[in-house]
């Protein structure tokens, strides 16, 4: 596979030390699918894995390139700004701003400066997102007053209104009924296909890899796992 | 009674001004300890908590070796600026200031603790500012424990009396304040004087006790 046609090129490499206990992150994976899901039992690493990608946490090592963007490069010294990634990231819980309305979140990106929208702003590029996820009845309600199907596709606009390069998800969802998954994924499936934006999701749940990745990267204990052969040497535990 | 009015215009420009600067420093200082890991972190804390437990005379002594005209601080703003803090109204408001910082402190560093940093995260994946990320997730979200904490150092900086006396003294219409009127009209035994002030202080305090109570629940935040 040709890197320069890779949609995602990911080689990181992270300590993660939570008091004594330390974990060795070491994902590396090349893709040209527009949709990859990482898939692994929790506590391999995955949503680290997002969060570096993202640029929210800092990698010791390694090379970020997305969509034919380079991220992160500790070679050539680069080291890009969550802010100026560009990825539009949608956490597991969906971190809505609590203190917001739908119509103020959704705006949120849309405004730069040091205030926020205010409740009767009617900023134009808000509607057609609004409109795309249904939540014309809800636009003027808060996080907290909403159902779980609302707040991910709430989330998603939020991500969406800037024209990201590619968007990321956190097992978007896990915290939704079973019966309401299915529809979301239909949904999700849709909207990646429409805006043609490069897709990485992650999960744990069978169901997510059938309805959405064209293709699989398997982590486990902080490596990609191919086949029953981890990549590299001992995976889990720190070097000494 | 005209210089009851004078004390009290007095009290409250020193504890506004006071408490103005601790929304500054206060909320600052706070944000930086939620958020930032080094070490020695908590011995800082136990620093800047301490003028809230040592007696005011205490800290009013070491505002002296400070500002005073023989100060570290005060000789050489003297020399170079030829301003003289001591006896001042300024004076006051440092001693005011450093008497109620760690309310708004204490309070800040509790708000922005509970501020999920996963909200501040979401923001700058939208690529918000860091600045931008303050002011319109972590702060908003903090808000009404920083509201708390400002409205009790209020409440601390106009009945700030030993620190004041110190560094301020009693100048009547310059640097008397309120609380230290009455005890100048109690040791002169103006009992008139006396009854007045304590009126015009406990009408004060009550004023700003209510609003506190009005202005905190006022701001209905969404949970979630």
């Amino acid at each position: 596979m040709d890197a320069e046609a890779a949609v995602w090129d990911i080689r990181l490499r992270k300590q993660l030390r939570h008091g004594t206990s330390c974990f060795d992150l070491d994902v590396r994976f090349t893709s040209s699918s527009s949709r990859v899901v990482l898939f692994g039992p929790s506590g391999s690493g995955k949503t680290q894995t997002l969060r570096l990608i993202a640029g929210i946490t800092a990698p010791d090592a390694g090379r970020v390139a997305v969509a034919g963007r380079m991220l992160y490069d500790d070679a050539a010294g680069l080291s890009r700004s969550p802010q100026q990634r560009r990825l539009a990231h949608v956490f597991q819980d969906y971190a809505l701003f609590p203190h917001l309305s739908v119509r103020q979140n959704i705006g949120f990106a849309a405004r730069r400066g040091w205030r926020n929208p205010s409740r009767t702003t009617h900023d134009a590029r808000v509607d057609p997102w609004i409109e795309r996820f249904h939540l014309q009845a809800v636009a003027n309600h808060y996080p907290h007053q909403l159902s779980g199907g609302q707040r991910q596709r709430t989330a998603l606009a939020r991500a969406l209104i800037n024209d990201p390069t590619a968007l990321l998800l956190d097992e978007p969802f896990a915290a939704l009924d079973k019966s309401l998954r299915q529809e979301l994924r239909a949904e999700l499936l849709q909207l990646q296909q429409t805006l043609r934006l490069p897709l990485l999701l992650i999960t744990h749940d069978d169901d997510d890899v059938a309805s959405l990745a064209q293709q699989l990267v398997r982590l486990d204990g902080g490596r990609v796992v191919e086949g029953k052969e981890p990549q590299g040497l001992a995976p889990g535990s720190c070097a000494a | 009674m005209s210089g009851a009015w004078v004390a009290l215009a007095l009290t409250l420009k020193v504890a506004g001004w006071a408490t103005a600067l601790n929304l500054v420093l206060g909320v600052g200082v706070g944000f930086l300890m939620a958020r930032c890991r080094f070490p020695g972190r908590e011995l800082l804390d136990a620093a800047l908590t301490l003028p809230m437990v040592m007696p005011p005379t205490v800290l009013g002594y070491y505002l002296l070796v400070v500002i005073g005209s023989h100060g570290i601080v005060g000789a050489w703003l003297l020399e170079h600026f030829g301003i003289r803090l001591i006896f001042t109204w300024q004076a006051a408001v440092i001693a005011a200031t450093i008497v109620a910082f760690p309310l708004v402190f204490k309070a800040a560093r509790a708000a922005f603790e509970n501020v999920d940093p996963q909200l501040e995260d979401a923001a700058r994946t939208l690529g918000i500012s860091e600045a931008a990320v303050f002011f319109r997730v972590s702060l908003p979200l903090a808000w009404r424990g920083v509201l708390a904490g400002l409205l009790l150092s209020f409440a601390r900086a106009l009945g700030e009396f030993g620190a004041t006396l110190m560094v301020a003294g009693s100048i009547a219409g310059k640097t008397q304040t309120l609380s230290i009127a009455v005890y100048e009209a109690v040791q002169a035994g103006q009992d008139d004087t006396a009854h007045f002030l304590v009126a015009v202080t406990s009408i004060v305090c009550v004023t700003v006790l209510l609003s506190a109570g009005r202005l905190v629940p006022g701001r209905v935040m969404a949970r979630g």
